[in-house]
């Protein structure tokens, strides 16, 4: 490491220092010049480093509106995009880089370094001015009659007046919040009895024969697609994911044998954490996966948590098979899916 | 050493190591992404008795003479097809080196003819998916935002939104599928191989099934942002923004203050 580096401990006075004593390190004891103050060729030098550097800025400018001039208005081929994009920022960052740069080693070699101490002024104003000011307000209340006991009305209204003004803003604030005080819309979803298992995205509805073994199918109910108001929401809350597993891996919980269909077998796709689409399925090992954090349900073993952060399996969705070959909800989920809430069991 | 010992105190040594780790850790991604190409699988030309010897003499180990498979070893092959056989082998998935929780793709073990009679072999013991022909997973036939809309819904979770691949469970991932030709993914999603589910041709049509290889298609034209780092996700791209953005603000920052000399 060179010597050009001087530590400031170095140059400070003071280094006495008494057992468990901090001593006041102060001030360098006297200005240490840099090289280009006594060097005239170090000096021309920084000159020519600072310069160099608003020539860089200068070129970074060009650069940017070269890229920008020459870009394919289109945006067809890619990879001119690609070209513009880059060229621009690089262009933009030297631009700015060079002329901070340049600014800071200007300020750093150049300018003067001499250390330089400006006091402060008191706080506190002059006993006149402050008697000045106690005598304007005691005027000023005067003339308005607060203080004095007359003018009550005016006292009163302006009080009240200013009390109520946030009501204006708080209002409206606290009335958004309450669509989302009616809990009972997170217990509730669109399947019912005999709606019918439909494709994500195009809602086509799916045969049991359909579905061999081993496939996934990403599920919207029948008729969410034609739903004016609302979709998203509804959405949110109705997608359920369908797997065939070969039956005999299939570990049917009690109190629930008739809700699968020869191994096909509904689940949420809402995550009982914090409420993320869990689809990453491995056929092999019969896993869900939630790529927020790593729940992993077993969908082998009604859904229950294996691993991560989720409390409770996800919410199955009960299936029949309907006279046309369809798969159709027997009913809603009977649990609230999704994330735990406070009333979620009222 | 002792100019190494002398010079490790330099001001520049924790940028220059800084930029050691991050080239260190693009390359080692690069080589973890790399996927070889390969073998384009023709029609069916049946030749069931070669193929036969060659599961004897390369398959059989593991899933048995006649293909039964084992228990806690090595899956059945009777019904699986010529398209699961075409997708095991031509990416070189199987045979498979070692046991892990996933068979990687590796260098090709067989020729396009050894691929094509195995794959005979294994369709003759059972009916199976076959091998797509060439028409069906033309890229160019696709309709690449439909397929979008797919890959969305049935691919994105595992595979990430533009095919770059992801982690699983337990040591598995879903692979990069920017290097896989428009044949083995046909074949992937028909034959749902390993981890993946199976997507047949109810769920995802065939013309679906195209639209989504025209998709992943357009996503090797390269991404209109710059430097993709890998585009294996928020991880790569977050340590370059913390490590170089942060690294170059301190580094300026120190810059500022210290004395010019």
């Amino acid at each position: 490491m060179s010597t050009d580096n001087g530590s400031i401990a170095s140059e400070t006075h003071g280094s006495g220092v008494a057992d468990g004593e901090f001593v006041d390190p102060g001030v360098p004891a006297a200005h240490r010049p840099r090289r280009a103050d006594v060097d005239p060729k170090a000096a021309r030098k920084a000159e020519v480093q600072v310069a160099a550097m608003f020539g860089v800025s200068i070129l970074g400018t060009v650069l940017a509106i070269y890229g920008y001039v020459t870009s394919d208005a289109s945006g067809d081929d890619l990879a001119a995009v690609q070209r513009t994009t880059m060229l621009m920022g690089i262009g933009i960052c030297l631009a700015m880089l060079g002329v901070g740069v340049g600014a800071i080693h200007w300020a750093k070699t150049l300018m003067r370094d001499h250390d330089m101490v400006e006091e402060r002024h008191a706080l506190r104003s002059s006993d006149e001015a402050r008697a000045g000011a106690i005598e304007k307000l005691k005027d000023g209340a005067t003339d308005s009659g607060v203080g004095v006991g007359r003018r009550g009305l005016l006292k009163g209204s302006v009080l009240a007046a200013l009390l109520i003004a946030p009501l204006s803003v708080l209002v409206p604030a606290v009335g958004n919040l309450g669509g989302d005080w009616n809990v009972s819309n997170f217990k509730h979803t669109m399947w019912r009895k005999g709606t019918r298992l439909t494709k994500d995205p195009d809602g086509t509805p799916i045969k049991a024969s359909d579905v061999t073994i081993g496939s996934v199918f990403h599920v919207i109910p029948e008729g969410l697609n034609e739903l004016e108001h609302g979709k998203i929401e509804e959405k949110a809350k109705a997608v359920v994911l369908l797997v065939r597993l070969d039956p005999r891996d299939l570990n049917i919980q009690p109190g629930r044998e008739d809700w699968s269909f020869d191994g096909i077998i509904a689940y949420s796709k809402i995550c009982t954490h914090v409420g993320c689409p869990v689809a990453l399925y491995e056929q092999q090992t019969h896993h869900l996966l939630c790529p927020c954090h790593q729940s992993t349900f077993d969908v082998a073993n009604g859904a229950k948590v294996i691993f991560g952060p989720a409390k409770r399996p996800l919410p199955q969705l009960p299936i029949m098979v309907d006279d046309e070959g369809y798969i159709v909800a027997k009913d809603d989920f009977n649990e609230p899916i999704g994330p735990s809430f406070w009333e979620r069991l009222k | 050493m002792r100019r190494l010992s002398l010079t490790r105190y330099h001001r520049a040594a924790p940028l220059v190591l800084l930029f050691v780790l991050l080239a260190g850790i693009t390359t080692a991604a690069s080589f973890v992404q790399a996927q070889p190409a390969n073998a384009e699988a023709a029609a069916t030309v049946t030749d069931i008795s070669e193929g036969s010897k060659l599961f004897a003499a390369n398959c059989a180990t593991c899933h048995g003479l006649s293909a039964q498979g084992q228990d806690g070893v090595a899956p059945s092959l009777v019904g699986v097809g010529a398209a699961a056989v075409d997708f095991q082998v031509g990416t070189g998935r199987m045979p498979m080196q070692a046991s892990g929780p996933q068979a990687p793709s590796k260098p090709v073990q067989f020729n396009d003819e050894q691929t094509q009679q195995l794959a005979a072999y294994v369709a003759s013991l059972g009916a199976g998916p076959s091998v797509p022909d060439a028409a069906a997973v033309d890229p160019a036939k696709g309709d690449a935002s439909h397929g979008m809309e797919l890959f969305r819904t049935n691919c994105a979770m595992c595979h990430g939104s533009v095919g770059g691949g992801g982690a699983l469970s337990q040591g598995k991932y879903a692979p990069s599928l920017m290097e896989t030709t428009p044949t083995h993914i046909y074949e992937a999603m028909l034959v749902g191989p390993q981890s993946m589910p199976v997507f047949n041709n109810a769920n995802i049509t065939p013309e679906d099934k195209r639209d989504i290889i025209s998709f992943l298609d357009e996503q090797r034209n390269g991404a209109a942002g710059g430097l993709s780092l890998g585009t294996i996700g928020p991880v790569a791209e977050g340590l370059w923004a913390w490590l170089l953005g942060m690294g170059l603000i301190v580094g300026f920052t120190v810059w500022i203050g210290v004395r010019s000399s």
